[in-house]
């Protein structure tokens, strides 16, 4: 409820509204009765058409006030979601690589929402529903107790076994829903991966099995849903029922007093009259306690989100990273992304600015995993990170990630234009600077032939484009930002030499002076490298230059001396 | 084929949709068509919904006797001093009571119950869907968007199929015997009465006309934000690596903001039509009471009929403001119901012609006939394409990137139609066969190497899910992933991550290349499928591979050079064209295109 400090102004706008419309809307019958008593009975002709007038304007009134109290409760609910979310997006923007290795997009989906969506409807209504009853109760209450103590203290005596009901209903509830919500996430994310590996499920015809699999997610949503139906459906009227029950009492208990004439029927019927208001907000809470219910453990679920601390965050004291030269060092670093699996152990390497260094292993021996911790996507285990003998983890991230480009070895580009795609490199940045990249990047020419060239709007995660082409755009976009720290992660492993080669000659240009980590298959690629670093199982087995390591590393020469014999170097 | 950016308006990217206001069909209130489609899925519960409705009439029996029994305990019991009659009284209260309570609980238990039945059949028919249309259809396609189709669209069509058409059936009835009621008392009341009903209809109108466009624009909205968190979520190594969380968040919020806002335009909408309606009854109660209390006055009438009516005019508008309320409930059902029907009515580019035939088991001859095809239609990506690779041959495609060699491939499989000539497997043409029996026979690794959530094991075992774990094991033995996957901690247990994002690139790609030989292919497509796998162990790879292609047809894909120097026969394409084939010795004689490629190395 937290959420709703920023509009409190809205909301009790609305709240006054409601107590208004509340008054008008008790006037209007008693004023029909004080027209047909005072006016039509009396055959008052001139009273009738003047106050029938006065009906009107009062309706009138109750009208405008509803507006206004809809209209305010919508703002001040749809704000709060519209921040929920906001919130869900800025911190999934702050959460680490680790966090997002984990979490599934189906699942965070759900969330952001469903889960909001849920939260959204109590803030509307229920919150002032609940506010407007209490006041109703207790009113009532009062007014009973002064008419009649003990019949009032009979009558309410069904208030507790009420209470335990609306508070069971909401204790199994909320188990429930919070299973049912893991079900939908898991239904969503299903869905998710079946969407994105269309490809795949396609061309292995496994449509089938994939109807199956979602199939079942599907059913087990029902049955739980159903199961949480059916109790809402059998335990939400009890609570209606409960309350009807104190009338019986009443009636009951109330019409023997009247008839040992310890009680007026007068009174008797004032006292229903009044148990009778009393019971409508009671019987209200058959609705509001599972919407409550169901918010909260949405609420659970959001701010499961919200209260993760990153792993990789700001230390209190950084301070932001000054430009850089470029020199980097690895002292010790372990690294392991999962608890008790080390990929990294212990390695130390130091780069002078302006230095190209190669990466070279096996697949999984760790190469990728070096060059994430350098923009911190993740931080290591053991030892530390240097760049130009700043420790990566005292200054700020954003510093930091500013005056590094990364190409990952995974393209992702977004659904949008490829000219918006290039600039998510650097925003601001001219055309002439974006083309310049494009160039350098070899991807100018291919765009060019596209019908709307930079302005071709690409599929989901660049799907329209051949693999190729995706790298070239994910090389400009990083070039664009003009970083002093440029790491290639197989940035062009979807490329063909010839056009590999022409990015390289471009890359020397651009790059002069500027550290460079490139990892690729291709040997080619790594003669011009001033160290090369050879990765084994996690471990640096040595590292040097071409010429040192043909002489000094069996791997790097065997190596070497197998593509030479494939392909001809 | 027609490759079109949001041909369907409300199917785009995040950001185009927020562009893609205002296509409204000339505002009608509610299309007759879209209901009558909406409503036949309640059809297999017909039975199920009667029994609700009646329930519901009964339950509303039971409400209306219980005032009635209050004032037999008041009016003759209590004012009789019968102490033994009120006890029955009170007695029959209680059991009244109870009986409300069980039918209203099995009124609604039974409305619920169909409403879900319903959003779960519905999901599973959107998604079975999906899976018959095309690659080219989810190319164009964001994925949060049709996520959103599936989930939420389809749940707030449920709103109006659950509660509200029974709530409609039930009011109506009720609503009809009131008017008899009515009718019966007093025909010039009445008729002034149901006068304001015109007003009402205006109203109904007006709000109808405009709140179909501001509902549409809530479903399309929500699509963005949805579409727009899941490509966030999807890029969000590349945000946080460009450090561009404030940029993208920014962008989010505006799409959020602009949900929020046409949700508040909606609802503002019905914030004016309930009261409206509500402050209609009030005039017809103000229009009885004015000529009633006129024609008392006159002595044309008792104040007894004058009274009654008052009370049935209440009675009257209370069925008609419950149905104005399920009248936005329906707008919003609507919206939803015209994008779920959307999707189900989209044809899939790609399907079994009515003729087509089983492939039977394949050789593997496979030829492309005078070839030609294009995404777009403004742009060629194939030209005159002639092939002829024979059974248990090993051909190879090279070229410059983007000159199409994905393409050409996926044409085997029938991922896409050519635009002009054929592709014949075996002889066939591959529009001639069902789907299903033409790729089960075919193995694809595909250039991104994707990965389901799920076991290592699932995911090789994905292309054929009954493979015993030794065949598993053994697929992945030859695609040299066997050593590594043992050494992980869980083995081939091990959970894949979304986005199999706890596998190194050339992990990703080796366990692909497991799933394509577990599902024993006749002919192998490898697309860069060692693209990110060093030397070493692509040479192992190559040589497992030997002996598993000798009497099975391949085509693979690969810049570097060394992997396809075996090849029985070596395409090399640019821009869309083959323009030199031979075996290495060859091309490399010739000194051509391929020379050029293979010096660069
Ligand atoms: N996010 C992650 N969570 C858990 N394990 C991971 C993760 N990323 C990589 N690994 C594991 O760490 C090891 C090293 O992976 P890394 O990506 O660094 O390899 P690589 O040398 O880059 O290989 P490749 O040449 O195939 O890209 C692999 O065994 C991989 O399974
Ligand atoms: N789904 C698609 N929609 C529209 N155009 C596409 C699509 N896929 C590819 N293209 C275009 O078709 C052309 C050929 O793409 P293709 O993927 O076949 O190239 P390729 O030869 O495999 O390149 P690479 O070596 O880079 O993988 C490219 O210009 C690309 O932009
Ligand atoms: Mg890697």
């Amino acid at each position: 409820m937290e959420c709703l400090r920023p509009y409190w102004r809205t909301t009790l706008a609305a709240y006054l509204a409601l107590l208004a419309i509340n008054a008008v809307a008790l006037t209007i019958p008693q004023f029909i009765r004080w027209i047909v008593d005072s006016g039509i009975a009396r055959q008052d002709t001139d009273l009738i058409s003047r106050s029938v007038l006065g009906l009107l304007l009062l309706a009138l009134l109750k009208s405008v006030f509803t507006y206004f109290q809809g209209c305010w409760t919508e703002t001040a609910s749809q704000n709060v979601a519209c921040d929920l979310r906001n919130a869900i997006h800025r911190q999934l923007a702050r959460l680490s690589f680790s966090w997002h290795d984990r979490s599934e997009t189906g699942q965070i989906l759900t969330r952001a929402i469903q889960d909001v969506e849920r939260i959204r409807f109590v803030t509307g209504r229920a919150f002032l529903r609940i506010i407007d009853g209490l006041v109703l109760v207790i009113g009532s209450s009062v007014l009973l107790l002064l008419i009649n103590p003990l019949l009032a203290l009979l009558a309410m005596a069904t208030m507790p076994l009420l209470a335990w009901r609306a508070m069971s209903l909401g204790r199994r509830l909320r188990p429930m829903s919070l299973v049912i919500q893991k079900q939908l996430g898991k239904l969503t994310a299903r869905l998710e991966q079946n969407l994105r590996g269309v490809r795949i499920v396609k061309a292995f015809a496994q449509e089938d099995a994939e109807i199956a699999r979602f199939a079942r997610a599907n059913r087990r949503w029902f049955s739980l849903s159903a199961l949480t139906a059916r109790l809402q459906a059998f335990t939400a009227p009890q609570i209606d029922m409960i309350a009807n029950f104190s009338t019986v009492i009443v009636i009951g208990y109330g019409g023997y007093l009247v008839t040992c004439n310890q009680l007026t029927t007068g009174e008797l019927v004032a006292f229903a009259t009044y148990l009778g208001q009393l019971t409508v907000p009671v019987r209200r809470m058959g609705n509001i306690v599972p919407a409550v219910a169901l918010a909260m453990t949405s609420g659970t679920r959001i701010f499961e989100i919200l209260d993760t601390l990153s792993e990789v965050t700001d230390a209190p004291d950084a301070r932001p990273l000054p430009p850089v030269k470029g020199k980097v060092i690895f002292e010790d670093v372990v690294f392991g992304y999962v608890h008790n699996h080390r990929i990294l152990q212990g390695v130390s390497f130091a780069v002078r600015p302006g230095q190209i260094v190669a990466l070279l292993g096996t697949t999984g021996s760790g190469k990728s995993t070096i060059i994430n911790l350098i923009p911190r996507f993740y931080d290591p285990t053991a030892g530390r990170i240097l760049i130009d003998e700043h420790d990566i983890r005292k200054v700020t991230l954003a510093s930091l990630r500013e005056q590094i480009g990364t190409v990952l070895q995974e393209t992702t580009l977004f659904a949008t234009t490829i000219r918006e795609n290039i600039l998510f490199g650097r925003p601001g940045a001219g055309e002439e600077a974006m083309l310049a990249a494009a160039r350098a990047a070899q991807a100018d020419d291919f765009i060019r032939e596209m019908p709307q060239g930079y302005d071709t709007l690409i599929g989901e995660r660049g799907v329209t484009l051949s693999g190729g082409q995706k790298q070239r755009v994910a090389i400009a976009r990083t070039l664009l930002r003009d970083p002093r720290i440029l790491i290639l992660d197989d940035a062009t492993a979807s490329v063909d030499t010839a056009t590999e080669r022409q990015i390289q000659i471009a890359l020397e240009h651009l790059m002069a002076g500027r550290t460079c980590f490139v990892i690729a298959q291709r040997l080619s690629t790594l003669r011009k490298a001033d160290m090369i670093l050879i990765l084994e199982h996690g471990q640096l087995v040595a590292q040097g230059t071409h010429a040192e390591l043909m002489k000094s590393s069996g791997l790097y020469a065997e190596l070497y001396h197998q593509q030479e014999r494939a392909g001809g170097l | 084929m027609s490759f079109s950016f949001g041909s369907t308006g409300s199917a785009m990217g995040p950001r185009s949709v927020m562009q893609s206001f205002g296509r409204d069909s000339a505002g009608q209130a509610i299309d007759p068509r879209i209901l009558m489609r909406l409503l036949a899925f309640l059809k297999p519960h017909k039975a199920r919904m009667f029994a609700a409705l009646l329930l519901m009439l009964i339950s509303s029996a039971f409400a209306l006797t219980s005032p009635y029994l209050i004032k037999i305990a008041i009016d003759e019991n209590i004012a009789g001093n019968d102490t033994v009659g009120l006890f029955y009284t009170t007695l029959l209260m209680a059991v009244v009571f109870v009986a409300l309570y069980v039918t209203t609980s099995l009124q609604q238990y039974l409305l619920s119950w169909i409403g879900l039945r319903v959003l779960t059949s519905l999901r599973a028919r959107l998604f079975a869907h999906l899976q018959a249309l095309s690659v080219s259809y989810h190319n164009s396609h964001i994925v949060g968007v049709t996520i959103s189709r599936v989930i939420s669209d389809v749940s707030v069509i449920n709103d109006l199929l659950s509660s509200g058409v029974a709530t409609i059936i039930g009011d109506t009835v009720v609503l009809a015997g009131i008017v008899a009621v009515m009718l019966s008392l007093d025909i010039s009341l009445a008729l002034a009465t149901f006068a304001v009903l015109p007003l009402m209809l205006l109203a109904t109108w007006i709000f109808s006309r405009r709140a179909r466009v501001a509902f549409r624009q809530t479903r399309q909205r929500v699509a963005a934000v949805v579409g727009g968190l899941a490509e966030d979520i999807s890029g969000i190594r590349v945000i946080q690596a460009f450090a561009r969380e404030g940029v993208s968040s920014d962008r989010f919020e505006e799409v959020n903001r602009a949900n929020r806002d046409a949700n508040i335009d909606a609802m503002s909408l019905s914030f004016i039509f309930l009261p409206t309606v509500d402050f209609l009854g009030v005039l017809a109660t103000a229009t009885v009471l004015w000529l009633g209390g006129i024609a008392v006055a006159r002595g044309e009438l008792t104040l007894g009929t004058v009274v009654a009516f008052l009370a049935y005019v209440t009675r009257f508008f209370q069925p008609i403001q419950d149905l104005s309320q399920i009248y936005t409930t329906m707008q919003s059902a609507m919206a939803g119901g015209e994008r779920v029907l959307e999707l189900l009515d989209t044809k899939p580019l790609i399907y079994d012609e009515a003729a087509a035939v089983d492939m039977p088991r394949i050789t593997g001859k496979v030829e492309f006939r005078q070839v030609g095809f294009a995404y777009q239609l403004d742009r060629k990506i194939l030209r005159d394409i002639n092939l002829i690779i024979e059974p248990g041959q090993t051909v190879a495609l090279v070229g410059p990137t983007g000159a199409g060699k994905t393409t050409l491939a996926s044409l085997v499989a029938r991922l896409y139609d050519v635009a002009e000539g054929a592709v014949l497997v075996d002889g066939y043409d591959v529009r001639m066969l069902t789907q299903r029996s033409l790729r089960r026979q075919m193995g694809l690794v595909p250039q991104d190497p994707f990965l389901f959530t799920g076991t290592v094991a699932d995911n090789i075992r994905f292309s054929s899910p009954r493979a015993t774990m030794a065949a598993v094991e053994n697929a992945a033995r030859a695609a040299n992933a066997h050593a590594f996957i043992s050494a992980l901690p869980e083995g081939y247990a091990t959970k894949i991550l979304e986005g199999g994002v706890n596998m190194s690139q050339g992990q990703r790609q080796l366990i692909c290349i497991a799933r394509a030989i577990l599902a024993d292919p006749r002919i192998l497509i490898l697309d860069e499928a060692t693209a990110s796998v060093d030397t070493l162990t692509e040479m192992l790879i190559q040589d497992a591979l030997q002996k598993l292609l000798a009497d099975r047809t391949a085509i693979v894909i690969a810049h570097r050079l060394a992997t396809i120097r075996k090849a029985d026969l070596i395409c090399v394409m640019a821009n869309g064209q083959i323009v030199e084939r031979g075996s290495h010795s060859e091309l490399i004689a010739r000194g051509g295109l391929y020379a050029d490629l293979s010096l660069r190395q």
